[in-house]
């Protein structure tokens, strides 16, 4: 049994001046145990829609979502969630008050809980920036708090909504590495969300097309077969890049021709 | 030193220049006894000060102040906070805010005086009724600014409503209470001394209103620059409270 699964679910958005907007439409996908998945399509074609759904902050038009065979019904500390912006970062709170944050919310006695908030900061390489307010920390560093933040909690899957968008092509680049070590590590089951062929490439085992909205659905399924590092220059990443992006393409187009 | 100086230079210079056209107003303007200079005013301050009336005075304005302003906090903020989070809550309860914040304090004294008496319990009443409204509206404004996502975060982190509540809503908001609070008291000193005028035994507003009576006019200048101090004093202290949380309580990082 699949640890999610998506089953024909829909999702309407109703504007303010009353005309529907179908945002998803038969989506159905399935999500199995310990993968690294990736959620790859044009931008605007629903993919937070998907997340925000299966993270439990709006509830499916129709269909249902599975997690362990019971329908999601709302958040849970299950469903970790990394967000795209930083605005999901406690200001009031130093890095690692933030890391800690769900541990305490769970009565975890401070001295266990500073202790394991520590090690996931060490993980995410912030040591040095314990004490430091996230308005005194860059965009990576920020990012970086938010997933030491959500394994802190030790979820049993993480939800990443294009955590590494709005970061410099560098940053973003050592984060995506920083990242596939980690999940090396933990092995936590991960839907990951982007818009980058690149980046579903380097981190995926299997990536999700999705097509251009409205009535977005998933398009077809790719299983990359390569392991550990990867190298954006080997003739096999060069290959799959080249499958997904001609998966890919026409949609763009579409997604492209439609806000216009 | 030099620090200093780029820091509070400005002030200095600023409040200098104010006694300076106050004085050359007084004395080459209008050399009136109805305009006394800076001079005058300060001497006259003194023996008020010494003779304890200027204390007294003050200290009642100030107490009533304090104490309406404090209990027109306290209670607005948790209305304030719950109009925020629960629409219900808000629909019910904004025909009382929308309606009332349009009723002027001062026009609430006669109200105030013909329940409470001339005694505290007017004064009490009208600087919490001038309070409460405004921290109610900035406590709602300061929820509904909350990012979502802080919210969902500690959603999907487990935490419960309560602690969101407690945990991420309140402090998210914190930094608008205090500028609603810090507009409530100005506020209260326009109801206090409005009311003072009308009906008290004592208070920096009485002290106006003898002061017109008994042709008393240092004494009302008197008054009048102690309102000014005062009002600055503690607008700066929420001024400096709001910086140093803003930094760090901010919605919006
Ligand atoms: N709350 C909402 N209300 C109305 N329309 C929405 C809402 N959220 C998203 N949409 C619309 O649904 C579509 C998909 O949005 P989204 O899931 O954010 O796309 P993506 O994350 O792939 O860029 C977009 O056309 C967007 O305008
Ligand atoms: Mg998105």
């Amino acid at each position: 049994m699949p640890l999610v699964s998506f089953r024909d679910v829909e999702k309407t958005y109703r504007s303010l001046q009353g005309v529907d907007y179908h945002a998803v439409e038969h989506f159905s996908l399935d999500i199995e145990a310990g993968e690294f998945f990736c959620l790859l399509g044009p931008s605007g074609c629903g993919k937070t829609t998907v997340l925000r759904m299966l993270a439990g902050f709006e509830a499916p038009t129709a269909g249902e979502i599975l997690m362990d065979g019971r329908p999601v019904t709302g958040a849970s500390r299950d469903r970790a969630v990394v967000f795209q912006g930083d605005d999901s970062l406690y200001g009031w709170l130093t890095a690692i008050e933030n890391v800690e944050f769900g541990l305490r919310m769970r009565r975890v006695p401070k001295a266990e809980r500073r202790e394991r908030a520590m090690r996931y900061l060490d993980l995410v390489g912030l040591t040095g920036q314990a004490q430091k307010y996230p308005a005194e920390l860059s965009g990576g560093m920020k990012q970086r708090i938010q997933i030491a933040r959500v394994l802190a909690n030790e979820p049993t899957m993480l939800l990443m909504d294009e955590p590494f968008a709005a970061l410099d092509a560098q940053t973003r680049a050592l984060m995506q590495e920083e990242l596939a070590n980690i999940w090396q590590a933990e092995r936590t089951t991960v839907l990951f969300i982007t818009h980058d062929i690149d980046e579903a490439v380097t981190l995926g085992q299997r990536i999700g097309v999705m097509r251009a909205g409205p009535r977005s659905g998933v398009k077809g399924v790719v299983d990359v077969a390569l392991n550990g590092a990867r190298n954006r220059t080997d003739d096999t990443f060069l290959a799959y890049y080249r499958q997904v992006y001609a998966m890919i393409r026409d949609e763009v187009a579409a997604a492209i021709a439609r806000t216009r | 030193m030099r620090r200093l100086w780029s820091v509070y230079g400005g002030y200095v210079v600023g409040f200098a220049s104010l006694f300076v056209i106050w004085h050359l107003a007084s004395v080459y303007l209008v050399s009136s006894v109805l305009f006394p200079p800076p001079a005058v005013v300060f001497k006259k301050g003194v023996v008020l000060l010494r003779n304890g009336v200027l204390c007294d005075n003050l200290s009642a304005s100030l107490q009533r102040i304090l104490m309406g302003f404090i209990a027109g906090s306290v209670l607005g903020m948790p209305i304030g906070l719950a109009m925020g989070s629960f629409r219900p809550v808000r629909k019910l309860l904004e025909p009382y805010t929308e309606f009332l914040r349009f009723i002027p304090s001062v026009a609430m004294i006669t109200v105030a005086v013909i329940w409470f008496g001339i005694g505290e319990a007017s004064k009490i009443f009208l600087i919490i009724y001038t309070t409460i409204f405004i921290v109610i509206l900035n406590t709602a404004a300061g929820v509904s600014a909350i990012a979502p996502n802080k919210i969902r975060a500690a959603e999907s982190l487990g935490a419960t409503r309560a602690q969101i509540f407690l945990h991420v809503a309140l402090p998210a908001t914190l930094p608008y209470i205090l500028t609603g609070m810090r507009l409530a008291m100005a506020n209260s000193f326009t109801t206090i001394v409005a009311a003072e005028l009308i009906a008290a035994n004592d208070g920096l507003g009485k002290m106006l209103w003898d002061g017109r009576l008994f042709m008393l006019v240092d004494d009302i200048f008197v008054s009048l620059v102690t309102l000014g101090l005062l009002g600055f004093a503690v607008d700066r202290m929420f001024r400096w409270s709001i910086y140093t949380f803003a930094g760090k309580y901010s919605p919006t990082t």
